[in-house]
């Protein structure tokens, strides 16, 4: 159910890099934190711009106090990671108690755990969960290079082979899922690509829809983030969507009345029909279904995006 | 303000019977739980508000093993994970509502309202003495009840149950007679389990006793054998047997024995639900002695139990009325304090690590 977020003070108390790109964060709220479950993010109130905004994070672990989040810098950051990147030990946060919108079932009998990219860092956690519980657990890592592959050593410790790293090409979900038990369940955190072709590859084999859990950053899509133009001709709007701003923000920053909830592509209150088009739109909600998507009469303005060229919206605006 | 109960513990939430295919709304340790029984027979435990607006659940329907949320339609399966959301051809990932372990055993519904990771179902407290007769008439007869949300602090019940010198003075004319308060009594403990043992012998039954025995004028010797498990239950081994004849060492054939069940469940801090039995190795096939002791109990206002919740809930007020009022404790006591000790243990092992919170730098 939604929530409201209790802000808190914290203290950064340490940063390690995990690879190129990926930071380990040491903060310690002062409000003490204790063991979350597996699934959990910590939100983070940021400066970005102007004004101040929210970014959640998976949880890596906690111990005595100290909750360990890995951020991973992206070149077409919003903000967020490149203000995370500026940071050193002492620096002063401000941060949510840890939430959980994605926790793992108790009672499935055997989990297949996929994760892209960053996306290991719920994954990792739940792993460790799940063979501290001594539960059935496959875990499919996908990545770019296996330089970038963090915490991928730790989990070959635990793992063995029942650790898959894959680097450069697609995860054979499809074999995976057929060797998954009856009853089992599927944990999915990584770009949108990915996930589709799990909600796809899951369909396919027929299980049922509960049994395949997912979260994605919202930051991810088929292309290139870039900038593009919107106009939205019933209100006389043009505005250039800059390539570290959302489309959902660019709005409002015209002064296009939105609303919108998630901003993580869940919801779809934020959607907007498509009215025009130049280039392709780079859907990376999860609320329309792959065939909607194709149809591009909306999209999801928190997340989505155009990719050379020009968008046109409507809006319900009759004032 | 601090916690009166662990929520790492199993507690009792409704009969077996109770719980058929459709909705029960309970409050257990302040959580408002729905309860409905699958197709397959387990029971499941749903946070009793919708994701969306919460509305409670326990307002909507059952079909199959999926609640549907009375308002918008919103369907949650027994893990609590949505499998439905009107008008859009998706589910938002992020949709459920809290689902509870649950078990049941020895006729109860246990519900464990604390961390799921650490539901054991083999730590439900042994509560065997429910569980009914077996095939061949062997075991414990008897026909319990429950006072939902009796006006309480649950702690207050296991202080009534822990200190059968209340009978004396509370149960005057049934089972309640002077030998009690005269005689010393023993407390023993473990981690999760205290005793409190007397034993009085070479005395006059009171009345409840004096008719299951049926021998007039005869001196007997009385248990009461207390066995309390933490956080909230309790099994009174009580009876009485001919004086002399080795009850106390063990051979109880020249008597008749009895058990008081109780398994007590915080609502909230003020408000329990008292799931209760009284059964007996005794005429178990006699039907009409089964249900004449369960009205004993409950009797509209005149029954055993009537009597002491009179007591509970008026002390309670009183409590409420005054808190800052000490609450004075007698050598009567011990077994009460144990109770509340091995409780207090419970909340304290799950309470946040306390560091000091750090000065500016």
């Amino acid at each position: 159910m939604a929530e409201l977020i209790e802000w808190g003070p914290a203290t950064l108390r340490g940063v390690r890099d995990l690879t190129a790109d990926i930071r380990l964060f040491e903060i310690e709220p002062a409000v003490p934190v204790r063991a979350v479950a597996p699934g959990s993010h910590l939100s983070l109130l940021l400066p970005i711009g102007a004004g101040s905004d929210v970014r959640s994070y998976s949880i890596v672990s906690v111990t005595e106090g100290v909750v360990r989040i890995a951020v991973k810098l992206l070149p077409e950051s919003r903000g967020g990671s490149a203000y995370m990147w500026s940071l050193a030990a002492g620096a002063r946060l401000t941060v949510s108690r840890p939430r959980n919108h994605f926790p793992l079932g108790r009672d499935a009998g055997d989990y297949l755990l996929v994760a892209g990219g960053i996306g290991i860092t719920p994954i990792h956690g739940m792993a460790l969960a799940l063979v501290e519980a001594g539960l059935p657990v496959r875990v499919l890592y996908g990545v770019r290079d296996l330089a970038d592959a963090a915490f991928a050593e730790e989990l070959r410790g635990l793992l063995g082979d029942r650790l898959v790293v894959t680097a450069g090409s697609p995860l054979d979900l499809d074999a995976a899922i057929a060797a998954l038990a009856p009853g089992g369940e599927l944990y999915v955190c990584g770009p949108i690509g990915m996930l589709e072709a799990a909600k796809r590859a899951w369909k396919t084999s027929g299980r049922p829809v509960a049994k395949l859990r997912f979260e994605t950053f919202g930051s991810s899509g088929r292309y290139a983030t870039e900038a593009f133009t919107v106009s939205i001709p019933r209100l006389g709007v043009e505005v250039e969507v800059p390539r570290t701003m959302s489309l959902l923000d660019a709005l409002e920053g015209a002064g296009v009345q939105m609303i919108y909830h998630c901003r993580r592509g869940e919801c779809g209150l934020c959607a907007l029909p498509i009215v025009g088009l130049e280039g392709v739109v780079d859907h990376r909600d999860v609320f329309f279904t792959e065939a909607e998507k194709d149809e591009n009469s909306s999209l999801c303005t928190c997340v989505s995006r155009v990719t050379g060229g020009v968008l046109t919206l409507d809006v319900g605006s009759r004032s | 303000m601090e916690p009166t109960y662990p929520l790492n513990a199993w507690y009792a939430a409704a009969w077996g019977h109770e719980v058929a295919r459709d909705l029960n709304k309970r409050t257990v340790c302040d959580k408002d739980i729905v309860l409905f029984r699958q197709q397959d027979g387990a029971v499941a435990a749903l946070e009793d508000a919708c994701w969306h607006r919460l509305m409670p659940l326990s307002l909507g329907t059952l079909e199959g093993d999926t609640v549907v949320c009375g308002y918008h339609g919103l369907r949650f399966n027994g893990a609590g994970r949505c499998t439905f959301m009107p008008a859009q051809k998706t589910i938002n990932p992020s949709a459920g509502v809290r689902s509870f372990p649950t078990s049941e055993k020895h006729r109860l519904i246990w519900v464990w309202p604390g961390d799921p990771a650490l539901a054991d179902p083999a730590t439900i407290p042994d509560f065997h003495w429910n569980d009914g007769l077996d095939a061949d008439g062997n075991g414990w007869a008897g026909e319990g009840g429950t006072f939902y949300d009796l006006k309480c602090d649950y702690r207050l019940v296991l202080d009534n149950l822990m200190d059968l010198t209340h009978e004396t003075y509370v149960h005057a004319g049934s089972i309640g007679d002077d030998a009690i308060t005269d005689t010393p009594f023993d407390v023993t403990y473990t981690d999760r389990t205290a005793v409190v043992t007397r034993w009085m012998i070479g005395i006059h039954p009171p009345p409840f006793w004096a008719k299951q025995l049926d021998k007039p004028g005869q001196l007997v010797d009385r248990w009461q054998v207390i066995n309390f498990q933490a956080p909230s239950t309790i099994a009174g081994d009580v009876g009485v047997a001919l004086t002399g004849t080795g009850a106390r060492v063990g051979d109880r054939s020249q008597g008749v024995n009895g058990c008081f069940l109780a398994a007590i469940t915080p609502a909230s801090g003020t408000t329990c639900h008292y799931f209760w039995n009284f059964v007996r190795t005794f005429r178990r096939d006699d039907e009409a002695l089964t249900k004449a002791i369960n009205v004993a109990h409950v009797n509209g206002g005149n029954g055993v139990y009537d009597q002491d919740h009179r007591v509970l809930e008026a002390q309670q007020a009183a409590i409420l009325k005054q808190p800052r009022a000490p609450f004075y404790h007698l050598n009567i006591d011990a077994g009460a304090l144990w109770a509340r000790r091995l409780i207090d243990q419970m909340i304290a092992q799950e309470r946040v690590p306390q560091r000091p919170v750090l000065a500016a730098e």
